[in-house]
């Protein structure tokens, strides 16, 4: 396996390895330190001269020791290296084409992993434009760590109240009508911890990385309970996991028979496992649980299982003395992703203000931003198109006066719903609430330029 | 339980795919792939898109033994349990050699492991007003078959599916009964587990939240 070169022109054969053979003792000699022997063999494979070598930058397969956790172990990916970046890139050429392409090695976002197989990794929104979510810095969240499937051997199983209890493979799957849509994420405990234990010092991935968004395709639920003919009596579906938790929850009908997929592609490739490869549901505007990864099995039934995670957990403890269930759309809400932690703005003059805006119920319709702490509000600029249970860019240029100021965005969606204040929020979920924390984010920015999350505003 | 009266806000939602029952209209405008044709003449040799079939043969049956595998699921009603029982001394055996490393000795939690026992508070449901209570199977839970469901299928962490029925039963009884929930002298099995009723039954309600200008 090499790490750069033409590999996708067949170059396994018996003769390219012999070239490789060789190249080797020769280029050896020329080449830069940093160049690891494996990747000097690729590029030595894919160049005419070896005499051309030794002036290009170096791909090595080892990060440069600055490199981000995330970049380390990254297989094929060419890993370039920041000090072999020369000073006049005009002067010389670069190197050549690679099999995958690698960020700059000047940019390093990545996720926060806790570590722990039941724990998350959340998506650096700070670090992000636009609205799509690249596919490696899509958040996880996970039961009993990430299932590592065989796509050769993966099965879908559907039964119950259904007049065929069918089996499907993934290539059944594939061969059905497929349909891709653009939709986001977002775990229902998202902002858990900036709910319950703000500090200054939280990045906007720490508050919110729990969404991504992204364009996913499958085949439409509704398109396989047509395959299995859904008898008239199931009103839920159960979906279970093929992961070591067999994560299950409890689906009401209408959503299948609406827009709910199993997807097994996202951002135009199949499924990243840590997302559920090779097949997951997805239900778009639904609380990120119930979109069960590894789905192996669907159950239609007359009610719901009453699974672990929709009662013991992703219940919503009320301020009444009730907890809410089966809360599974997601609410309005919004970020302002820059200027945020750990940002410090350089000096007083234009600044823009921007950051996402979804819901689980359709279109942002406006998105307003203050920037004296919700004493008055601007409405700021959508990105369009503006898409359904998407993430929304909103922006809005603000001229920094080199004061102190209080930085909120507070998004409404097309059926009028409003992000509500904290206090709003408080009042009417209580301070004990788990999940949906969607109420209105600060950020203060202090006359230094230094910003920091607002919390508790 | 009736599905209707939890779907009033999922079905507000279907801005894109407003699509009706599965078994009717076009495929391509239930996928989301009506075809924008931009005032674009459809020449009069070109066929519009078909209609699809209703079923497309793809897949394979079932078998009762490939259901009766994978099929683990345990109703609120008892419905799925299996043969199979346990009493609460055993379930303290296979506590102490499965749980307890992770959970306590008695339940009561650790930072690897969430607390299971514990009745507190005896009165009321304030879990929504006090974020330093600790939900519990015996303050939480609404349903012990839950319990069953979740030990069978995802318990111990490190051996998912390696208890027996019997094993099962045993510890769901021992957890049970810690929280004072059945008899230290009770054994489980499918009848007297689905019999069991547990305190926060009741403190469950349907999603009220529609949308729109009122937060709730």
């Amino acid at each position: 396996m090499r790490v750069n070169g033409h590999d996708n022109e067949g170059s396994a054969s018996p003769s390219a390895e012999r070239a490789d053979t060789g190249e080797r003792s020769h280029a050896e000699r020329r080449v830069d330190s940093r160049m690891s022997r494996r990747g000097l063999l690729a590029a030595a494979a894919a160049s005419a001269g070896g005499a051309v070598l030794a002036r290009l930058p170096a791909a090595a397969q080892t990060p440069a020791p600055g490199a981000a956790p995330a970049a380390r172990g990254a297989g094929a990916t060419q890993a370039l290296d920041a000090t072999a970046v020369p000073a006049d890139p005009t002067v010389a050429p670069g190197p050549p084409t690679s099999a995958l392409g690698a960020r700059s090695p000047f940019e390093h976002p990545a996720r926060a992993p806790t570590g722990v197989i039941t724990g998350s990794s959340m998506t650096p929104l700070h670090q992000l434009a636009g609205t799509i979510t690249p596919s490696d810095l899509v958040f996880e969240r996970h039961h009993a760590g990430v299932a590592l499937i065989d796509p050769r051997r993966y099965e879908l199983m559907i039964h119950g109240l259904v007049e065929r209890p069918m089996v499907f493979s993934l290539d059944d799957l594939r061969r059905l009508p497929s349909v891709s849509r653009t939709v986001f994420l977002e775990c229902s405990g998202n902002g858990r911890a900036a709910f319950r234990a703000p500090t200054r010092e939280m990045t906007p991935q720490a508050v919110d990385g729990l969404t991504s968004n992204g364009e996913w395709t499958g085949v439409l639920v509704s398109t396989l309970f047509r395959e299995v003919g859904v008898r008239r009596d199931a009103t839920w579906f159960r979906a279970e996991g093929g992961d070591a938790a067999r994560l299950s929850r409890s689906v009401p009908i209408e959503k299948g028979m609406s827009d709910a997929m199993i997807a097994y592609a996202f951002n135009g490739e199949p499924l990243r496992p840590s997302n559920g490869y090779p097949a997951r549901l997805l239900l778009p505007g639904y609380e990120g649980n119930a979109n069960v990864k590894w789905v192996r099995r669907i159950e239609l039934a007359d009610g719901p299982g009453m699974f672990r995670d929709e009662t013991a957990k992703y219940t919503d403890p009320l301020s009444n003395g009730t907890a809410r269930q089966f809360s599974l759309v997601m609410d309005v809400k919004s970020i302002i992703t820059s200027p945020a932690y750990p940002v410090k703005l350089a000096a007083p003059g234009w600044v823009e203000i921007t950051g996402i805006a979804w819901s689980g119920r359709g279109r942002i319709g406006r998105v307003d931003v203050s920037t004296d702490g919700g004493r008055s509000w601007t409405m700021a600029e959508l990105q369009v198109p503006v898409l359904p249970i998407a993430h929304t860019r909103f922006r809005l240029p603000w001229r920094w006066d080199g004061g102190d100021a209080t930085l909120m965005s507070r998004a409404v969606d097309e059926t009028g719903a409003v992000q509500p204040t904290l206090a709003e929020f408080r009042d009417r979920r209580g301070a004990g609430t788990d999940y949906h924390f969607n109420y209105v984010r600060a950020w203060v920015v202090e006359g230094d330029g230094r910003v920091f999350f607002g919390g508790a505003l | 339980m009736s599905g209707a009266r939890w779907l009033a806000a999922p079905l507000l939602t279907a801005a894109v795919l407003v699509l009706g029952a599965c078994d009717r209209g076009p495929l391509a405008e239930r996928a989301g792939r009506r075809q924008e044709t931009l005032g674009v003449p459809r020449p009069a040799g070109v066929r519009p898109t078909p209609e699809p079939p209703s079923q497309f043969g793809v897949g394979r049956p079932a078998t009762d033994a490939e259901v009766a595998a994978w099929d683990i699921d345990v109703g609120p009603d008892g419905a799925g349990l299996p043969r199979g029982s346990g009493t609460v001394a055993q379930g303290a055996a296979v506590f102490a050699a499965k749980c307890a490393s992770c959970h306590g000795a008695n339940g009561e939690g650790q930072p690897v492991a969430p607390r299971l026992v514990g009745r507190d508070p005896r009165e009321g449901f304030p879990f929504g007003q006090d974020p330093a209570l600790v939900k519990t199977v015996g303050n939480y839970w609404p349903y012990a078959t839950t319990l069953f469901d979740y030990v069978r299928r995802t318990m111990p962490l490190t051996a998912p599916g390696s208890l027996s029925n019997d094993e099962v039963y045993a510890v769901v009884g021992f957890v049970l009964a810690k929280n004072e929930i059945i008899a230290s002298t009770a054994t489980l099995d499918s009848a007297t587990l689905a019999a069991v009723r547990m305190p926060a039954r009741d403190r469950f309600v349907p999603d009220d939240r529609r949308g729109g200008a009122a937060f709730r």
